[in-house]
Order: structure tokens, then C-alpha cells, then sequence
């Protein structure tokens, strides 16, 4: 009872992270690409209740950040003007989904104040925008990606068990080959042989093709030995004793069979990719400014200076633990049941 | 004996499969080191072209990976085309920083990963093994590459450890044991990032192993007998769990190299990891092909070696 419990609560928190993630555009006060050249690498905004002169405020109020007189790089609140937070303001325009245009934003400050939940990269771009568009690119890439290596597994292990023979030889030991392979090298072998410079879009497809390319080899090996399995039962040799084609067999009867197997796997393919777009990011390999992922996020904490002197640079990064867990959570939780369902 | 020299002759095929693909993979990629030389208008056509058979880079597939295999029979393993030397001496001492950094932090995984995994499974259920397994749990749910930078600022902030490299410049010319000690000093962080990373799947699957034997019915016939706990635990179960559990020593090879990949760039150990991005980034296809080959050589050892382990322990394969 109490692991049902646990598994529904996980599912709900994923699902609300990645709602706020599509919404990103919503959620963000500002553009991932606005930059405020006046306030690079500014630490979070202070959200006040109380101001200079002691008064209690209501409504949350953020004052704005000015440079230190003579020292470069360090700021200090400006008391003199008081900027209150305010809800479902119209700021810069962005799509949803890439189709409703809009400009209405949950939160924002009124301009020429600036509200920077988690302080600002070096071109004084809103850092907690950039972690939502970023958890976009990310987020896709993985599911995207998990998605083109479990479609090839089923292909390959649905082949593979169904036909036996020669192909079943050829499809696994070339499985073989991939999984005897460390996981980061092979991905960057691939990566490798892809070209250097081509445009955003095609980065992207090319991100999801390379990482989804690495994957294919452990779900296809478990959807072949249930295929085999299903293949055995006397419900399919019914249906094939009635005339049943081997397409007919296959969709109607074999695939339903692997659904539980391609989730479980799904769950634990999205986080290693989503890992694996970030790893490539971060080293220059993915996707390039001034689109974010949570790889650029991370990338420059590469700099000497930006690790020592800028702590929120972190925090992006510390985020990302809570969404690793989930999915580990959400996968572990659906191995149960499917084994109990198997069982 | 017949058991051991089919393991070799597989791994040997594997690699020789493996070298073959990745080779094809590099050889048609699109824009090769010559092409963007190519755009270079200080050098001229001829020039390239006699390059590009100088390395063996012309002719069909055939010729040019018979070409490499020769270079890797003499040890050079293609050319580099961005040092401009042999590939193999680049890729030999990378190898061995590589080699020692994750054979240290296997070692040290398992060195902590058997007692507690054999300690959670004796002591299934109780609070203190709860713990265990949810600090387990979200400890890997840290990503590699957050763990070593968090180390990287560890090492900034506090200065107790060296923050890059393998050796401290002063120390390659003082003493052995001196050199040994800069190198081990050099290596703490490294290894503890590399050992947290694999640590809680160790853990987990030793604990499961462990519970497997604790559960069958021989163990209940053996307490039923009055032999010890310790002796139970130890002799009985551990050698009952011993066949996954090495199984998982081939498996957690594979992820420490995966880890140490990132580890290494971002504490900048001078292992491949390193070479390998610097060498994509400069379309250097040897060395790429070199480095790949280099860590499936690893792993496929590795293998082979928990292969002799199981033909030791485990008494149903000898008898096949």
C-alpha cells in the first residue's frame, strides 16, 4: 500500500516539474535570450516585506541592484525605490508550444526594475528563465531520444525474437557490440563522426539522433526475450493456426505483451539522456548560445572565477537533483508493479 | 579450460568487431581533418593529397584500416594529426592515468560497497539500514558532473587538495616515495568522486544478491544447524551471492568508465577523457578511434576478468 503511496506522489511532483517546464514562457519573467549587459553576474534579487524606514508591506517588493562605487562586479541594493512584485503582468512576448503567441507572465516587476529570482550569467541574463527554457531543450532531447532508442529496440528485439535464425544472431551480437562499449564513450565516438558546426535545429535532431543511437541495445534485448516467450503461448499459435499474418501476430498479439518493459525502460533511458544531452552540452558538444540547456547552465561553472566568486551559478544545478530523483523513484516504483503484474 | 579460451576468443572477435565499426563510423564521417584544411589557402591541393596518402588516408576502406592495423602492430596507432606525431605514445600514458585512476576507485568502491551491502542485507528492515538505503538512494541521484564540480569547489575553497592534474610541478624531480605521495594527493578527489558515483549501485545490488542466498532454503538449514551468524553471512551467503555479484564487478567497470570520462575533464585529469573531447573538437581521427578502442580494451579485460573469477568460484562452470 505504502509503495502505491510513494509512486503517486513521485508521478504528481515529475508531472507538475514538467507542466512548469512547458510553460516556461509563462512561468519566466524574461526571455532566455534578454540580456542586461548593466547586470552581469548580479546575485538573486532580495525579495523584501519590509523596507528601509521598517514598514510592513503586503505585497512582496524586490529593490534593484547598482554596482559598488569602484568595484567592478559587486552590487548592493538600491533603497531608494522599491519595485513590488506583481502577478500576471505583460512582459516580453514568447510562444507556447511553439503556436499561441502571448505576452502574460505570472510574476514580474515594472520596468526598469529587474526581478532575478536566481541571479544573473554573465550577460546579465535571468538565470531562473534560462533554467525553464533550458529544462525544455533538455527535457525534450531526453524524452525524444528515449523514445527513437526504445522504438529501435522494439523494431530490433520484436526482429529479432519473432524471425530467430540468422537475424536474431546478427541483431543481438551487434547489441553486443553496443553494450560492450562504456556508455559516455560510445556516445561521443558518435558524436564524433557528426559534424562540428551546423545550425541550432539541426544540433538538436542531431543531439537526439547521436544519444538515442547509444540506448537501443539493453530494451531491444528485453523485448526479444519476452517476444520469445510470447511467441510460445498457445493463444498465438491459435491465431496463427486460424491464418493470422506475422504483422497481424506481432501488433495484435506480441507488442502488448512488451508494453510494461518499454515503459519501465523509458524511465530509466529519459534521466541517463537527459544526463547525456547536459555532458554533451557542458563540453561544447550540444547545443550552442544563446539557446540554454541545463548543459550551458552548467558549462560556466567551467571558469575559475564563476565557481569562486558566484554561488548562485550553482543553483540551477542543485535543481536538477530533485528531478534525478523522481525518475529513479518513478522507475524503480513501475519495476515493481510490472514485475507483480508479471508475476 | 575450454570455458576460458571461448571468453578469449569472444573478447578478441569483440574487439576486433569493435575496431572495424568504429573505424567506418570515423573514416565516412563528414568533414575530416584534411577538409578544413582544404579551405586553408596557404596549403595547396598537392600538398593535401600527399598528406592524406602519407597517412594512409587514401584508398579504399580496406586499405586504409589495413594501414591502421599495421600502425597499431608497431605501436603508433595512426598519426595524430593535431600533436603531428605517432598517436599511440599520446594515447599510452593517457591510458595509464586513466587505468589508475579507475582501477583505484574501483578498488575503493568495493573495498566499501561489500560490508555495507552484506551489513544492509543482515540487517534488512531495521531503521539503521533505512537510512543507509535512502542516503544510498539519493546519492545517486547526483549526477557525475555535479559531484565533481562540487568537489572542484571544495578543492578551490579549502585548498586542502590540488585542484587539477597528477603531479605538482616541483615534485616529478623529488624522490619516489615523495612522487608517490604528490600523485596519491592528487588523486583523492578524483577517486572519491568516481567511487561516490558507482557506490549506491554497488550497494543496492550487493544488498539484493545478499538477501537472494539469506532467503534460501540451505541458509535456513544452515542456522537450523547452530552455525554461526558471522560464519553464516560470510561463508555461506556471501559464496552463494558471489556469481550476480561478479557479474556486477564486469557491469560497474563499464560505469566507472563512463564516470571517469567526466571526471577527468572536469578535474582535469590527464587521463582520456580530456584527449578524447580535445581530439572531436580537432577532428583528430585516430586518436578518437585510438581512445575508443583504448576503453572498450578496458572493459573487455575487466570482463575477462570477472569471467576467471566465476570459472574460480563458481564450481557449475567448470563442470560444463
Amino acid at each position: 500500500m505504502r509503495r502505491t503511496y510513494k509512486f503517486w506522489i513521485t508521478l504528481v511532483l515529475l508531472a507538475g516539474f514538467h507542466l512548469a517546464i512547458f510553460f516556461a514562457g509563462f512561468l519566466a519573467p524574461y526571455s532566455f535570450s534578454a540580456q542586461n549587459r548593466d547586470f552581469s553576474y548580479a546575485p538573486p534579487s532580495r525579495i523584501h516585506f519590509v523596507d528601509s524606514h521598517g514598514k510592513f508591506h503586503v505585497r512582496p517588493f524586490v529593490y534593484q541592484w547598482i554596482t559598488v562605487a569602484h568595484r567592478y562586479g559587486s552590487y548592493e541594493e538600491n533603497g531608494q525605490k522599491a519595485y513590488p512584485v506583481r502577478f500576471f503582468v505583460a512582459g516580453a512576448p514568447y510562444k507556447l508550444a511553439g503556436i499561441f503567441s502571448s505576452h502574460l507572465h505570472l510574476f514580474g516587476v515594472d520596468t526598469p526594475g529587474r526581478i532575478f529570482i536566481l541571479g544573473t550569467d554573465d550577460y546579465g541574463r535571468d538565470q531562473f528563465s534560462r533554467l525553464l527554457y533550458g529544462g525544455q531543450i533538455s527535457l525534450a532531447a531526453g524524452w525524444i531520444a528515449a523514445a527513437f532508442s526504445i522504438l529501435l529496440g522494439a523494431v530490433i528485439g520484436c526482429l529479432a525474437g519473432f524471425y530467430g535464425g540468422w537475424i536474431d544472431d546478427v541483431l543481438m551480437r551487434g547489441g553486443e557490440l553496443f553494450l560492450a562499449l562504456p556508455w559516455l564513450y560510445l556516445l561521443f565516438a558518435v558524436r564524433a563522426a557528426l559534424p562540428l558546426q551546423v545550425s541550432q535545429g539541426q544540433v538538436f535532431l542531431l543531439l537526439i539522433v547521436v544519444i538515442g543511437m547509444i540506448g537501443w541495445a539493453r530494451p531491444a534485448r528485453l523485448i526479444r526475450g519476452i517476444v520469445l516467450s510470447a511467441k510460445q503461448r498457445n493463444f498465438v499459435t491459435a491465431a496463427r493456426a486460424f491464418g493470422a499474418s506475422d504483422a497481424y501476430l506481432l501488433r495484435r498479439h506480441i507488442l502488448p505483451q512488451t508494453y510494461g518493459v518499454m515503459l519501465t525502460q523509458m524511465t530509466f533511458l529519459v534521466p541517463q539522456y537527459i544526463l547525456a544531452e547536459v555532458t554533451l552540452t557542458f563540453l561544447g558538444l550540444g547545443v550552442g548560445e544563446p539557446m540554454a540547456s541545463w548543459g550551458s547552465l552548467l558549462a560556466s561553472l567551467q571558469q575559475y572565477s564563476v565557481m569562486v566568486s558566484y554561488w548562485w551559478m550553482f543553483l540551477p544545478a542543485l535543481l536538477l537533483i530533485p528531478v534525478f530523483f523522481g525518475y529513479y523513484t518513478l522507475a524503480d516504483a513501475l519495476q515493481e508493479r510490472v514485475k507483480s503484474v508479471a508475476l | 579450460m575450454k570455458y576460458l579460451a571461448r571468453r578469449l576468443a569472444y573478447a578478441v572477435l569483440l574487439l576486433g568487431t569493435i575496431s572495424i565499426f568504429s573505424f567506418a563510423l570515423l573514416q565516412w564521417a563528414p568533414g575530416n581533418f584534411f577538409d578544413s584544411m582544404r579551405l586553408d589557402p596557404h596549403v595547396s591541393a598537392q600538398t593535401v593529397n600527399a598528406m592524406r596518402a602519407r597517412y594512409g588516408a587514401n584508398g579504399p576502406f580496406v586499405v586504409c584500416y589495413a594501414g591502421w592495423i599495421r600502425s597499431l602492430v608497431k605501436g603508433d596507432m595512426g598519426y595524430s594529426f593535431a600533436y603531428g606525431t605517432a598517436a599511440g605514445p599520446l594515447l599510452w600514458t593517457r591510458a595509464r592515468n586513466t587505468l589508475v585512476l579507475t582501477a583505484s576507485g574501483t578498488l575503493l568502491a568495493w573495498l566499501l560497497a561489500l560490508p555495507l551491502g552484506i551489513w544492509s542485507a543482515a540487517n534488512k528492515g531495521t531503521w539503521g539500514e533505512k537510512i543507509c538505503g535512502a542516503a544510498t538512494s539519493s546519492l545517486m541521484t547526483i549526477p557525475d558532473l555535479l559531484l565533481s564540480l562540487i568537489l572542484l569547489l571544495l578543492a578551490v575553497r579549502t585548498g586542502w587538495f590540488p585542484t587539477g592534474g597528477m603531479i605538482s610541478s616541483g615534485a616529478a624531480n623529488a624522490s619516489f616515495w615523495s612522487e608517490i605521495a604528490d600523485i596519491v594527493r592528487h588523486l583523492i578527489l578524483p577517486v572519491a568522486a568516481l567511487t561516490v558515483s558507482i557506490l549506491p549501485m554497488l550497494v543496492r545490488h550487493i544488498r539484493s544478491a545478499m538477501i537472494d542466498a539469506l532467503e534460501s532454503p540451505f541458509i535456513r538449514a544452515a542456522r537450523g544447524h547452530g552455525i554461526p551468524r558471522r560464519r553464516l553471512l560470510f561463508v555461506y551467503a556471501l559464496r552463494a551471492a558471489s556469481n550476480p555479484l561478479i557479474t556486477l564487478f564486469g557491469f560497474s567497470i563499464a560505469g566507472m568508465l563512463s564516470a571517469s570520462l567526466i571526471v577527468e575533464v572536469v578535474l582535469s585529469w590527464p587521463g582520456l577523457g580530456p584527449l578524447m573531447v580535445q581530439s572531436i573538437l580537432a577532428r583528430d581521427v585516430y586518436v578518437v578511434i585510438g581512445i575508443v578502442m583504448l576503453s572498450s580494451v578496458f572493459l573487455v579485460a575487466g570482463n575477462l576478468v570477472a569471467d576467471v573469477l566465476l570459472f574460480v568460484t563458481d564450481p557449475r562452470i567448470r563442470v560444463e
